[in-house]
């Protein structure tokens, strides 16, 4: 593989039933490509807790996921709201999803520090009432 | 142990649906309800045993690589959810029995 490969998909807010589309096809794709399993796993986590983030607490946006020989590069780009303190949202255990979200599993301020944990390099910039741009990578090599 | 062989050698679960990769090692029971941390925890080829019966739980079971789910608590999974698990290949069981109960079948299955 010596081109790069960019995949892009629309999150909808609230849209739970779809959640983890995007995720899921990227892994299959990089499992086509041959990808070092680890690789795919840390990828196919990082990329569904911003996925989540997106449908629990944005008001929607895209994912585009750029693959090369070298890296995996996701970007996750929402219409808002924004997120107030970014140094808040990183803390393990730190959440703001309502109740009706954490009956369904999630809401264990753990989605930040997975995407952390799971990826290279994470840069989230953010405005609040603009939205918010959240770049991952995994290396390959 | 292989997943087939697994499913196979618990009669205690009933089986919602067996998945597309029956020759899976199954390797450690793994207990949590909490999805980012089963999804950020569990190890490769775990028996996920939790009460959480949704498509999300379907989700992170295929995404962290689990190699089946085990509802426990009597908790179960609606039909589209059913549909969705036979779609993606994901095998489920489910038990009225606690988590502790269910994990330690499991354990014992694995080991004994």
């Amino acid at each position: 593989m010596n081109e790069s490969i960019t995949l892009n998909y629309d999150v909808d807010s609230s849209d739970f039933t779809r959640a983890g589309e995007a995720s899921s096809n990227v892994k299959r794709t990089l499992k086509l490509m041959d990808v070092d399993p680890e690789i795919v796993r840390r990828v196919a986590i990082s990329l569904y807790e911003g996925e989540i983030n997106m449908v629990i607490h944005s008001y929607g946006g895209e994912i585009k996921v750029i693959i090369t020989p070298d890296e995996i590069e996701m970007v996750l780009r929402d219409k808002g709201p924004g997120i107030e303190d970014t140094e808040l949202a990183m803390k393990a255990g730190y959440s703001t999803a309502p109740d009706n979200i954490r009956s369904l599993g999630f809401g264990a301020g753990m989605g930040l520090p997975n995407m952390k944990r799971y990826s290279d390099d994470l840069k989230i910039e953010s405005k609040v009432g603009v939205g918010t741009t959240v770049r991952m990578k995994v290396y390959i090599s | 142990m292989l997943l087939g062989s697994f499913i196979d050698s618990i009669s205690e679960f009933e089986i919602l649906n067996k998945g597309n990769d029956l020759d899976r090692e199954v390797t450690v029971p793994y207990c949590c309800d909490l999805l980012s941390i089963a999804m950020g925890r569990m190890p490769q080829g775990a028996a996920w045993v939790t009460v959480m019966a949704n498509t999300n739980a379907l989700a992170v079971a295929s995404l962290a690589e689990a190699a089946c789910i085990i509802l426990a608590e009597g908790s179960n999974l609606d039909g589209s959810d059913i549909a969705k698990a036979k779609e993606k290949g994901i095998t489920v069981l489910r038990s009225e029995l606690p988590v502790f109960d269910c994990a330690l079948l499991i354990y014992r299955r694995l080991h004994d």
